[in-house]
């Protein structure tokens, strides 16, 4: 480990950890149009940037470093990279895969300068910067076309090199931690975990790796079909430093995931909702108290180690959910119970 | 498939192995992947737990048919619920197999038959992709065909691979290959005997590691002659299950049952698999050219009975059959009811309903007992069984008929997350099925979210939840609020040994304001859920109950208020103590741990039949109970059925109990008791933290504590003590799920019973021999009240019981003694042991050693203890609930 991971696994043993919140809802409150985007650099490029958020690392890098500031303000001990598509594979929508190792970097920088503005407000104060690592917009488990099941719009190979340029990038910049998150499809995550080793055997060093899962709907599945102690038994190979939920959901709705994943895992859990679930128009109703009264519910039962916000969440809501969990004791893990769990789409225990 | 060998291991389907399935291997082959899927799906729903997916063909380019069959399965939710054991002799389509796995799978396989530097490589990526792996018993020199080759490679393997590849052990999954028997060379005759003895060794001596194999490679002698090869697989199966493998490739659809195996042609099965005979090749040679020539069987003579109410009209028939609970005739004579009744529920109205209100009559009058309203429900069930189809058949004829299920009502019952026990549930669900209830029994370590669910995708009208161990309660008092918080109305009952009135008065009423009522026994729930389900009665119960209930909170919190705690400190002024220079410290023979498989016919004489009686609900001191005047009859015939049952159990080897013992060098250090590696004491192995008495006594009585009983450390002296598992194997509820298959509730309950008795009399058993071993005992000369009385020097207290009420110690104990690897006992999340019929505890050899109760604790020991521990005082309060003499503070604020 290296010097700066002990910090952060300290923290833990000390008390629930604070995730920021969305990127995505903060960045459009800035109302930026193309030529933001753009900038000088890529002011001729052939294809349109605007929606490209983790370009705004290189673009707008006083926007992104702003609102990283105002998470950890309102109370976040680790912020995100923007680094949700910066991989060859999903940057390829804007013509941008040259400079993902370049997006990476940036988008580390900018975390920790907000870090460190932060730790210089409040001497001894510790935040972190988590390398956020996607789901991608192509899957390994799904066919893309219904009347050729067995077809993949990707390959495993192409997805396990698009995760390792991004992780090199990403630790190379120096990331206290890595979140693979908002994962849909399981396989893309293990491919992502198995791009993770190979890149700490390569450079000789580790970092926690995290592991976020979203679950669709109310089915309690991920999108392919997996249920959650499936999914925990495909990603437990990888040791995580932590399994838990993110996205698609409100708490509310998480809630019977959230209790089982906190009975069944070996290590620390983590919990960043949704704002709700999206309303007519898209956007996101809970309020800060709302998901305050859900997470510190959560909390109260023992079941969070880290615990944020997700799409449509601000400042404002991590500041209330800070707040919620404070009083309460972080999850202990449980001793592993050595058992042999396999998986299809369903767990398959063998004692 | 519950009710034939199968249940005992995981079940992986070979079908959609091309070496293994000409019918896979030409759909593979011609491109029809449709009929490929639709093998993999038929695997599935006859009850693999795996499927095995293998393509290797020389013709074919076996890596893009992996990929593409893989991706075919994976968007067949029916078929990839299942986890895949991809199969193949090349890494390269191995590999490319396990690229398309969302899921875990197994590899099958790797080997160190290219040499130990590319069997690591292979390992480690192997992990990296997130699978477990099958190692086969092959290394630089070949196949291991001997026990003892077997072992060597597989010792080898798991070495390299644990230690040098950071390969998870229970990852591991070993072939030990299964090779050809009764092939006419002798030196093959011991190929049978040679892979159960190397599958024991290996489970016993490499932790956590599996045993697989493919079964059909035993029976290629007999190609061509299917019912003698389905019959050697089933009997090679019964006895590797019983050495230990855990999983095998078979064919899902064609698993027989042993004990149904002819015995004229399992005797000569058996003599080849088991090498008994010279001539046993040419034995089973001539039986299946026999058996092929003839296919057919010789009937069996019936023995005499009294058939003469066989005379009787059909609706008479029915009910002497509901009420003597004989199922003999149930089929025939059901269906003759049905053939003259206008409808078939006519029949469940008529005289099936009136032979259960009689039994329900007698039952209520106690003139019948609960075993043999067991045996009424038994034939009950098969009876409704048959007419099932009929009145299905009925309601799709006239959907309009609007007739259907007129049930009584509906209820839930589950044993609560966490918790494995469910006898005292299962026989509630039988009394309430027998009153006409539909009943939905979700089974055992039931979520609450499932449960609250189910009931309302059920429309049940009464919720029962049931548990034995005490974190259970807790469980319920979170089914409570969750209850509460989704809205819920209905009335929840609790039920189990755990549970009190007082406790479901303090801790969970308060928690579901719709009313929650503790049902004693079973011979109580039928008239608490028909009051509750009583428009007429049911205000009136509940405010009874209520009304009772809070009586209880009263005087609960009088009597909490009413008695003085001692200070921790007090209370351990008041120790007990000896004179440790002279006290006799015995020592074991040995040290470290053993494990012991131990026949059913050595534990039986250790058994302690009172409680065997009380699960039943016949209460009463064993064995006067036998000549009681009012219940001495039936408990006669319990007991004849249950050693008839117990002599099976023990001839067909259906349970196999399993022990494990250890003995350590230790001394008392405060409360704790340390452990040391040796009588140098330098290095400490484990701790144990004990609980002390805190209740103020009666002047010169000491306040207990389990550590004690051990020679503390500034003493200079060195003491020992022991530590144990025992169980009667996951056998008790395999079979008892056979009989829950067969609708045969009275002897599923009686196997369960029956496992508990055996754990209990091996706990007994071992507890005699760690005497001896001891030194102590073997000059003990008990006779067998004696010994059931404890009138011995010792005790062997468990954690989770009153001397040490924290079931938090039972990890660090299994722990200690490897016990998940040597008897396959592990612990939920609850702490309950699993299988359910095991036992664990402590061996304490000091002679003034007694059992007590801890009672209640004060918060200056639960904060010792919970630092002791290191545990949060949360949790610390959260485990030993029940023993708490304060409210916890609510930790809503810092």
């Amino acid at each position: 480990m290296t010097s700066r991971s002990q910090p952060f696994e300290q923290l833990f043993f000390e008390r629930i950890v604070i995730l920021d919140g969305a990127m995505g809802s903060m960045v459009q409150t800035y109302k930026l149009e193309e030529p933001d985007f753009r900038g000088e650099r890529f002011k001729d490029h052939p294809h349109d940037l605007k929606g490209d958020n983790d370009l705004l690392c290189l673009t707008r890098p006083d926007v992104i470093e702003a609102i990283h500031l105002q998470y950890l303000d309102a109370g976040a001990d680790v912020i995100e990279t923007n680094t949700f598509n910066a991989t060859t594979i999903s940057q390829a929508d804007y013509r941008l895969e040259p400079i993902v190792r370049e997006l990476n970097l940036a988008a580390v920088a900018c975390a920790q300068r907000a870090v460190a503005a932060a730790e210089a407000k409040t001497p001894g104060r510790r935040c972190f910067v988590a390398g956020a690592v996607g789901p991608l917009n192509r899957t390994l488990s799904l066919s893309p076309d219904v009347n050729r099941p067995d077809f993949r719009a990707v390959t495993w190979d192409q997805v396990v090199t698009a995760y390792t340029e991004q992780v090199r990038a990403l630790l190379e910049g120096g990331v206290d931690a890595l979140l693979v998150e908002t994962i849909f499809d399981t396989l893309n995550a293990k491919a992502a975990l198995f791009a993770i080793e190979g890149v700490f055997e390569e450079t000789g060093r580790r970092v926690p790796v995290m592991v976020s899962v979203t679950i669709t709907d109310r089915s309690g599945r991920t999108l392919s079909g997996q249920t959650i102690a499936a999914f925990y038994a495909s990603v437990r190979h990888a040791r995580p430093f932590s399994v838990g939920i993110n996205c698609a959901l409100g708490g509310a709705e998480m809630r019977p995931y959230v209790e089982e994943l906190a009975g069944l895992a070996e290590c620390r859990i983590s919990c960043y909702p949704n704002a709700g679930l999206p309303n007519a128009f898209g956007g996101y109703d809970e309020t800060p108290e709302d998901m305050a009264r859900v997470l510190g519910d959560f909390a109260k039962q023992g079941w969070l180690n880290l615990v944020g916000g997700c799409c449509g969440s601000t400042p404002a809501h991590i500041a209330a959910i800070a707040q919620a969990v404070k009083a309460h004791a972080p999850h202990a893990v449980a001793p592993p119970v050595v058992a042999q769990p396999l998986s299809g789409l369903e767990p398959l225990t063998i004692r | 498939m519950s009710s034939n060998a199968a249940s005992q291991f995981v079940v992986i389907g070979e079908r959609t192995n091309i070496t293994g399935s000409p019918k896979f291997a030409r759909a593979i082959k011609e491109g029809d992947w449709n009929a490929c899927l639709a093998i993999a799906r038929q695997q599935v729903e006859s009850g693999a737990n795996v499927i095995d997916v293998n393509v290797d063909e020389g013709l074919i380019d076996s890596e893009a048919t992996m990929t593409k069959f893989l991706n075919l399965i994976a968007s067949e939710p029916e078929i990839s619920r299942v986890p895949v054991m991809i199969d193949s002799s090349k890494w390269s389509v191995l590999e490319a197999g396990l690229r398309c796995l969302q899921g875990k799978g197994i590899v099958n396989s790797i080997s160190l038959k290219d040499g130990e530097a590319e069997f690591l490589r292979r390992a480690r990526l192997v992990r990296r992709y997130g699978a477990a792996a099958v190692v086969m018993a092959f290394d630089e020199q070949g196949q291991a065909a001997s026990c003892a080759d077997k072992v060597r490679i597989c010792t080898r393997a798991y070495h390299l691979l644990v230690k040098q590849a950071g390969f998870p052990p229970e990852d591991i999954v070993f072939d030990p290959n299964i090779l050809t028997v009764a092939t006419g060379i002798e030196e093959h005759n011991g190929y049978a005997v040679d892979f159960f003895e190397a599958t024991r060794i290996i489970k016993q001596t490499l932790p956590h590691a599996k045993v697989s194999g493919g079964v059909s490679n035993v029976s290629f002698s007999f190609r061509g002659n299917n019912p003698v090869r389905e019959a050697m697989h089933t009997a090679f199966l019964f006895h590797a299950v019983k050495a230990g493998m855990d999983m095998a490739i078979v064919n899902a659809g064609m698993l027989g049952v042993y004990e149904e195996i002819p015995k004229d042609l399992l005797e000569r099965i058996e003599d080849v698999l088991l090498n008994r005979r010279p001539d046993a090749t040419e034995r089973l040679i001539q039986k299946a050219e026999a058996l092929k020539a003839e296919q057919g069987g010789a009937s069996k003579g019936e023995s005499k009975e009294d058939l003469s109410w066989r005379q009787q009209p059909v609706a008479e028939r029915l009910k002497h059959a509901l009420v003597k609970g004989v199922d003999a005739y149930i089929d025939q004579d059901t269906e003759e009811a049905r053939a003259s009744a206008a409808r078939p529920l006519d029949v469940i109205e008529g005289p099936l309903m009136d032979g259960m209100r009689v039994v329900g009559d007698l039952f209520g009058a106690g003139k019948m007992f609960l075993p043999q309203v067991v045996k009424s429900a038994r034939v009950m069930k098969r009876a409704v069984a048959w007419l099932t189809p009929f009145m299905e058949e009925e309601k799709r004829q006239a959907l309009a008929s609007g007739g259907a299920a007129r049930a009584q009502g509906k209820v839930l019952l589950a044993t609560v997350k966490g918790d494995v026990h469910d006898i005292g549930k299962n026989i509630v669900g039988v009394v309430l099925a027998c009153n006409n209830y539909e009943v939905t029994d979700l089974g055992v370590m039931v979520s609450a979210e499932k449960i609250l669910s189910t009931a309302k995708e059920t429309g049940a009208h009464v919720i029962g939840l049931s548990g034995l161990i005490t974190p259970s309660l807790d469980e319920m008092v979170h089914v409570a609020k969750e209850m509460t918080r989704q809205g819920f109305t209905v009335p929840l009952l609790v039920g189990g040994a755990t549970t009190s009135p007082a406790h479901t008065a303090v801790k969970i009423a308060p928690e579901y304001e719709p009313g929650v009522a503790h049902v004693l026994d079973a011979s109580r729930v039928v008239n608490v859920v028909s009051a509750l389900l009583s428009p007429e009665q049911k205000g009136a119960f509940v405010a009874e109950t209520k009304r009772k209930q809070q009586a209880l909170r009263v005087d609960f919190a009088e009597r909490r208020n009413a008695r003085k705690l001692l200070t921790l400190e007090q209370a351990r002024a008041r120790r007990f103590t000896c004179d440790w220079a002279k006290a006799d410290l015995p020592m074991p023979e040995w040290f470290g741990v053993r494990a012991f498989d131990v026949p059913v016919d050595e534990v039986v004489p250790f058994i302690d039949w009172g409680p065997f009686f009380n699960a039943w609900e016949l209460h009463g001191a064993f064995p006067r109970i036998l000549e009681d005047a009012v219940v001495g009859a039936e408990a006669r015939k319990l007991f004849a059925d249950a050693k008839a049952l117990l002599a099976r159990i023990a001839q067909e080897k259906r349970f196999a109990p399993k022990a494990v013992v250890g003995f350590w060098h230790c001394n008392a250090v405060g409360d704790d008791v340390e452990l040391y590696a040796d009588a140098s004491r330098s290095r400490v192995l484990g701790r144990f933290s004990m609980l002390r008495q805190q209740a103020e006594k009666t002047q010169g009585e000491v306040n207990l504590c389990l550590a004690d009983f051990v020679a503390p450390k500034d003493c200079g002296r060195v003491d020992a003590m022991g530590g144990f598992v025992v169980t009667a194997g996951a056998g008790v509820e395999a079979f008892a799920s056979e009989f829950k298959a067969k609708l045969d509730d009275y002897q599923a309950i009686m196997v369960q019973a029956l496992g508990d008795r055996i754990a209990e009399g091996l706990a007994e058993l071992l507890h005699q021999r760690a005497r001896a071993w001891c030194g102590f005992g073997k000059t003990e000369d008990l006779s067998h009240e004696q010994l059931i009385r404890e009138q011995y020097r010792g005790i062997r207290p468990a954690p989770g019981y009153p001397a040490c009420p924290d079931h938090t110690e039972k990890p660090a104990l299994l722990a200690l003694l490897d016990a998940t690897a040597h008897t396959g006992v592990a612990l939920t999340e609850s702490m309950a042991m699993t299988p359910a019929s095991s036992v664990s505890g402590w061996y304490f050899n000091h002679a003034d050693a007694r059992y007590f109760g801890v009672g209640k604790l004060g918060r200056d020991q639960v904060e010792d203890y919970a630092r002791r521990k290191g545990l949060t005082l949360e949790a610390a309060e959260r485990w030993l609930g029940p023993n708490l003499d304060y409210e916890p503070r609510e930790r809503t604020a810092a």
